[in-house]
């Protein structure tokens, strides 16, 4: 096989991979076998495509090959007879029989949208969800999805058999679930997406402070549902917010791998496109019908620091608004400690840092360093240098991730 | 497939309800049951007597031991349970949602793991 013929099937095995699981997983009812389907489909692609040339409709002809080596396997395998449930061979035979329309990108559309709500069904634990997601709907191999858990790849797999055997015994039903519930399930769906992009953005350990793959894959699933689900505000709001932070994320880490706060990052090196986009998208989500989603709200912040010319020119009046807006939507501590950060732009450290004080006296967020790392800053902007360098301390021992420790101890080093 | 659904709740916090309010809820069970019974997702279901009624028994070197109480002392303690049919966990935990104890208990839901000969 020549090179570029290698290279083609390639792009057709990258292109077509999740499409044809997610239909290969309804129309066998079982993970484990649609996965086995799609190598075995893939393994017979690259043993006849090459000489017969590649079909009109790849993704056809890797289903259909997919399904009939999988119905093979049953026949062939009692081990499977009894792996999968009765119903779901006569469903496999019966959709074998049946003539369905591949080229329909409906049905496909579907399918995908299926295997997201399944891998993000509230019945499985949160990182069980996440780690689904990237493996199943992303097509991540196991091994990066353990990386970026920070886990082994064996603990990883069998964290993986253990989800999927929870959707087959269980019952959690590969299916988009009803209107009525549907929006209650979105906000599921986002928090994984979510997830798996403030994981890559600011990862919570280890020595590289932005995984970018992790944010790419999470805006590729974000563009995925505003296309399945379009003019659904929450998911236009989460497409908007992600854009416009991973926009500025080139210029978020030096040369050395250190923190740079937004007031010393190089506007130039912003990524425009993403932020047209990302603007847009604010824009449509804010004035469609329907309820205010707190992303949006999150990404018309995000708009208005990259909106800003300079960092003179940032209108922090209305970011405190906005953040407030947030806070009646959807509160939660880091939330408090973004509008204190805010206020302290607008009324001084003075007033911040009673928000900041009574967040902490709450208990919730103890542990969380940015909180310390805030105080400290309010504190040494007040001329309370003792405290401040007291706070910073509290910070830096709260802080797993390398870089930040990094700046943690310089700003210490340099009251 | 089949679902137990196994009803969980403070009983301290069940008799503060008092008679009036044991009384709604006692007639909110028998609503919902009458509605699964006539969905065909009913199979069985009861409520139990408290838990203070209860003993354990362990067999150990063929010796059975019975000890008072429950297997162990939790904040909420098993009231009762249905045993439906259901299409899906969707499903299932949608009926189990509108159990009447739902609101101030919780509700186990479990796939019934069928014996196969």
């Amino acid at each position: 096989m020549s090179a570029s013929a290698a290279g083609k099937i390639e792009e057709v095995f990258r292109r077509e991979a999740g499409r044809v699981l997610a239909t290969l997983i309804r129309l066998l009812g079982d993970f484990d076998l649609a996965e086995e389907a799609q190598q075995d489909a893939f393994a017979a692609a690259i043993e006849q495509w090459p000489t017969r040339g590649i079909p009109d409709n790849p993704r056809a002809w890797l289903i259909s090959a997919g399904r009939n080596k999988a119905i093979d396997r049953i026949r062939r395998e009692v081990f499977f007879r009894e792996k999968i449930f009765d119903r779901e061979l006569a469903a496999a035979q019966a959709d074998m029989l049946a003539e369905i329309d591949e080229s329909d990108e409906a049905i496909f559309g579907d399918d995908r949208l299926r295997l997201i709500f399944t891998c993000c069904h509230p019945a499985l634990n949160d990182e069980a969800q996440i780690a689904l997601t990237l493996r199943e709907v992303c097509g991540l191999p196991t091994q990066a999805v353990a990386r970026a858990f920070l886990v082994s790849e064996e603990t990883m797999a069998q964290r993986l058999v253990r989800a999927k055997r929870k959707i087959r015994d269980a019952g959690i039903p590969y299916e988009t679930p009803d209107a009525a519930v549907l929006d209650q399930r979105i906000d599921g769906v986002l928090a994984v997406v979510y997830g798996v992009f403030t994981e890559g953005y600011a990862a919570t350990a280890g020595t590289q402070l932005i995984d970018v793959a992790l944010c790419a894959e999470a805006i590729r699933l974000g563009r995925l549902l505003d296309t399945l689900l379009p003019g659904n505000t929450a998911v236009m709001g989460l497409l908007a917010l992600m854009l416009l932070h991973d926009a500025r994320s080139s210029s978020r880490v030096s040369d050395a791998g250190d923190v740079v706060l937004l007031d010393d990052q190089d506007r130039s090196q912003w990524d425009q496109s993403e932020i047209s986009e990302g603007l847009a998208l604010v824009d449509k989500s804010l004035t469609a019908r329907g309820r205010v989603s707190p992303y949006a709200v999150q990404a018309a912040i995000a708009a208005l620091h990259v909106g800003a010319g300079d960092k003179q020119a940032t209108d922090w009046p209305q970011i405190v608004g906005l953040y407030e807006v947030l806070l009646r939507l959807h509160s939660t501590p880091v939330i408090e400690l973004n509008h204190a950060v805010a206020v302290s732009m607008v009324d001084g450290a003075a007033r911040a840092l009673d928000l900041v004080n009574s967040l902490a006296a709450r208990g919730r967020v103890t542990q969380y360093h940015l909180l310390h790392a805030a105080r400290g800053r309010f504190l040494q902007q007040l001329g309370r240098i003792e405290e401040a360098r007291e706070a910073y301390g509290t910070a830096l021992k709260t802080a797993a991730l390398e870089p930040e420790r990094r700046f943690l101890a310089a700003r210490i080093a340099d009251i | 497939m089949n679902y137990l659904l196994l009803i969980y709740s403070n009983e301290a916090e069940m008799m503060a309800l008092g008679e009036a309010g044991l009384k709604k809820m006692s007639d909110e069970y028998m609503e919902f049951t009458k509605s699964i019974v006539q969905a065909g997702q009913f199979k069985a279901g009861d409520r139990l007597k408290p838990a203070s009624t209860a003993s354990t028994v362990r067999v150990r070197n063929g010796k059975a031991a019975i000890t008072d109480g429950p297997f162990a002392e939790t904040r909420e303690q098993l009231g009762g349970y249905y045993l439906i049919e259901a299409k899906n966990l969707d499903e299932a935990t949608a009926i189990a949602a509108r159990i009447p104890g739902a609101r101030i208990g919780s509700i186990e839901v479990r796939p019934i793991w069928p014996l196969t000969g």
